[in-house]
């Protein structure tokens, strides 16, 4: 596949809109259809594109292996940190209401809401990439 | 071995099959699924929390505890791909 | 006559389906020998559960749970089985991705993946 310059060039023009509709797709996801999920596949199919047309290199070369455990680990603690964060501040676990009657801040909930679903997004951007990457190595070990 | 199982499979539906009509029939408005939780959330998202979107209303914040149980799920996932695949040393 | 043809089948046509496809995924996850239409019989079954138990949430005209601007009355289909299957989703796409390792290493290890074969090679060594 690395031969054809139509698959090439499509690819190279495809994959940053791809990106900027995933990362649009889970920031909208208080306000339309959306949400952390949908938005994660969409960002690691950008680079299972690459993948297919360019050859495993190129994708291991931007994305290392421990920056890929570093990124699966970021957004779920990013959720269970904005979880204990509301247990310190004196309510139950992920109980948003209690930190936005202390600070005050109006539509804290909302605010919140979407932090969360950054941090699922991000996680499983990082697995379904990590996934596919393992299978797609054939025997030889790439570190 | 194909026969017993072709067996067993008509058995099943025809059990199954059975069941049909006494379900509610497709878009009714008076179905108890409807009627009791659904107006429930439907009414209360937006005094409570303030945002459109009902369905990552109740995702992210009324079963946010699942959600955090499903994404622990999905990371242990890669993680048993990572160790299974992975042939010749360092992690 | 046509009160209960009516009733049992054109009303209530996407039990039906539903019932269908979960027989089609199960027969495929009992009878067929490899490894790998097992798991594809596996995941048929579970999109025939998806279906059936979204069909749960339809209100005729109903729309989508998302409110419209403020003054504009509307009814709204009901959003809680939507949330319940978005979960269902994920799970059965983490179960096929180890199910999918698992051969993989099945295949490095013994050289085969046809279930008869496999027992075959595993009670010879």
């Amino acid at each position: 596949m690395r031969e054809n310059v139509v698959i090439r060039t499509v690819s190279r023009l495809a994959v940053p809109f791809i990106q900027v509709f995933a990362l649009y797709v889970i920031v909208h996801g208080a306000l339309g259809a959306g949400g952390g999920f949908q938005g994660g596949v969409a960002f690691a199919s950008s680079f299972i594109l690459m993948i297919v047309a360019f050859g495993l290199a190129s994708v291991r070369k931007r994305l290392s292996n421990k920056w890929i455990v570093v990124y699966s680990v970021l957004g779920i603690t990013i959720y269970a940190g904005i979880g204990l964060l509301c247990l310190f501040m004196g309510g139950n676990y992920l109980e948003y209401g209690v930190i936005e009657a202390i600070l005050g801040i109006p539509h804290l909930h909302g605010y919140l809401l979407d932090a969360v679903e950054i941090g699922i997004g991000i996680t499983v951007m990082a697995v379904m990439t990590s996934i596919l990457c393992d299978m797609a190595d054939k025997g030889g070990e790439s570190s | 071995m194909k026969v017993k199982a072709l067996l067993a499979v008509l058995f099943i539906g025809i059990i199954l099959f059975w069941t049909v009509e006494d379900m509610p029939a497709f878009g009714d408005p008076q179905a108890p699924a409807t009627q009791y939780t659904g107006k429930l959330y439907v009414e209360s998202v937006l005094p409570d929390i303030g945002i459109d979107n009902i369905v990552t209303a109740i995702l992210a914040s009324y079963r946010g505890f699942d959600t955090l149980g499903e994404v622990v799920v999905i990371f242990t996932a890669g993680i048993s791909v990572t160790l299974l695949l992975r042939r010749g040393g360092r992690l | 006559m046509i009160e209960a043809f009516y009733e049992l089948f054109l009303s209530r046509y996407n039990y039906w389906m539903a019932i269908i496809l979960m027989l089609i995924g199960l027969y495929a996850l009992i009878a067929k020998q490899n490894l790998v239409k097992k798991l594809i019989g596996l995941n048929i079954f579970q999109t025939a559960i998806f279906l059936f138990y979204i069909s749960f949430a339809e209100v005729q005209g109903g729309t989508a749970p998302i409110y419209l601007p403020e003054g504009v009355d509307a009814l709204y289909v009901n959003p809680l089985p939507h949330v319940l299957i978005l979960t269902a989703i994920v799970v059965g796409v983490s179960v096929t991705a180890v199910g999918l390792s698992l051969i993989v290493r099945i295949y490095e290890e013994y050289g085969v993946i046809d279930e008869d074969d496999l027992m075959q090679v595993v009670r010879g060594r």
